[in-house]
């Protein structure tokens, strides 16, 4: 989705303000937050691709002006409502009133914290062959999927060079909906700082994405 | 400060209660419904405390600058690289590490949320995850380093990249002048969280840390 989420080139944000010594978390709330939505995840109550939709499908004014943790905390919320998880009036009220729907991978107990610490893998077995070679110019495809997608609009419509195959991965665009895995081959792309922001760019910058198959054509 | 900021302030002051109320309620429900235990959030949330950090990456960059091939390796395949060193994090399968030289300069973003290395890195700083870097790194990245307070010579290449999957990247800085000799913890010491994600230099021998 064309969302403000997908921030690459905007301008009028202003410097960047790095804080020194900055404690992993602000406030308390905040690796509480954290902490459920990666035991939910873990639960099999949703993937981290349809975790990140959520937070992108706030409204344009809520994801700018909310802190970072406070937009995981949204995101969980409607997330888990429109799951079936919990009932708005539940959250609202801080009491479970409705019985609960079974997990996919039941309840998160300290056992399982362990295995939360271990990444995730993405890589899946390949269903056909790559269609492009390291060294092949490609075009970012002018796509505008309303769902999730992983293909940043900065790049959409411009041509890079295929750099590395990174495997067949999950593809978010799928995950995120619900519609399955549907693994891709996954390609870093490399653009000229030019391509992309004309010829005021620096000329010594280059840039890449990691794009699946599905987002390029050959060019 | 005008009577609009003072509202601003006390707003946020009352937002900030509400929102630690909305927190609980959620994790009373979840409890409730039998979906998480509470002692396994607080369980998350100390081992994120505890167990992930720049020292991590930290010790695997010491190790590339005392040992080739482990520098090779890691370069060639991060993930394997890594998985060879039992004293740091597992970090999964897609984890790339990227070289700086003084030719080319490394600089890592997620422009669109906020993929970060964390079993190397640990958590991103609030900076990382936030609109000013994340719109700006893709395309004035000097800019961005000015920021840090970081210059590089006109001709150095920038090299951008921009986590839109499951890979995720380690920028392997350039080892300081003056450490010829030094061990690997020692070395370990001077490498940056900045450094490895490409919008610092490690510390230089003898400067305060």
């Amino acid at each position: 989705m064309n969302g403000v989420h997908d921030m690459g080139g905007m301008d009028g944000f202003g410097k960047v303000e790095a804080e020194p010594n900055e404690p992993m978390f602000h406030q308390r709330w905040e690796g509480r937050v954290l902490a459920m939505v990666r035991a939910l995840g873990a639960a099999g109550a949703f993937n981290i691709d349809t975790s990140r939709f959520y937070r992108e499908a706030l409204p344009p004014d809520v994801y700018l002006a909310s802190s970072y943790y406070k937009k995981w905390l949204l995101g969980l919320e409607d997330m888990l409502i429109a799951k079936g998880f919990v009932a708005r009036d539940e959250v609202t009220g801080g009491h479970a009133i409705e019985p609960a729907k079974p997990l996919k991978r039941g309840k998160f107990t300290v056992g399982d914290v362990e295995r939360i610490m271990v990444r995730g893998q993405f890589g899946r077995d390949a269903t056909a062959a790559a269609k492009f070679n390291r060294g092949d110019r490609v075009r970012a495809k002018n796509i505008h999927p309303t769902t999730h997608t992983r293909l940043p609009r900065y790049v959409r419509g411009h041509v890079g060079v295929i750099e590395r195959n990174n495997g067949c991965h999950v593809f978010p665009d799928s995950a995120a909906i619900d519609a399955g895995e549907n693994p891709q081959w996954l390609y870093t792309v490399v653009f000229d700082g030019k391509e992309l922001w004309g010829n005021d760019a620096d000329p010594t910058l280059k840039i890449s994405i990691d794009a699946f198959e599905p987002y390029l054509e050959k060019a | 400060m005008t009577e609009h900021d003072h509202h601003h302030h006390d707003h946020d002051h009352s937002e900030l209660s509400e929102i630690e109320l909305r927190v609980r309620a959620l994790e009373t429900v979840l409890t409730e419904k039998g979906y998480v235990e509470p002692a396994a959030l607080d369980a998350i949330i100390q081992a994120y405390e505890t167990k992930i950090g720049p020292h991590n990456g930290a010790r695997v960059v010491a190790k590339a600058w005392t040992d080739p091939d482990f520098k090779r390796a890691l370069l060639e395949d991060a993930s394997k690289a890594v998985g060879t060193l039992g004293h740091v994090s597992r970090v999964g399968d897609h984890l790339i590490a990227v070289e700086n030289t003084s030719n080319r300069h490394n600089l890592v973003v997620c422009t669109l949320c906020s993929c970060y290395p964390w079993e190397m890195l640990g958590l991103p700083p609030v900076w990382y995850k936030a609109a000013p870097y994340r719109s700006r790194a893709v395309k004035d990245p000097r800019g961005v380093l000015a920021d840090f307070g970081v210059s590089l010579p006109k001709d150095v290449e920038i090299r951008v990249w921009d986590s839109t999957a499951e890979t995720r990247f380690l920028v392997l800085p350039m080892r300081p002048k003056g450490t010829e000799g030094w061990s690997e913890a020692q070395l370990s010491e001077l490498v940056t969280r900045d450094s490895m994600i490409g919008t610092g230099f490690p510390r230089t021998p003898g400067a305060p840390s």
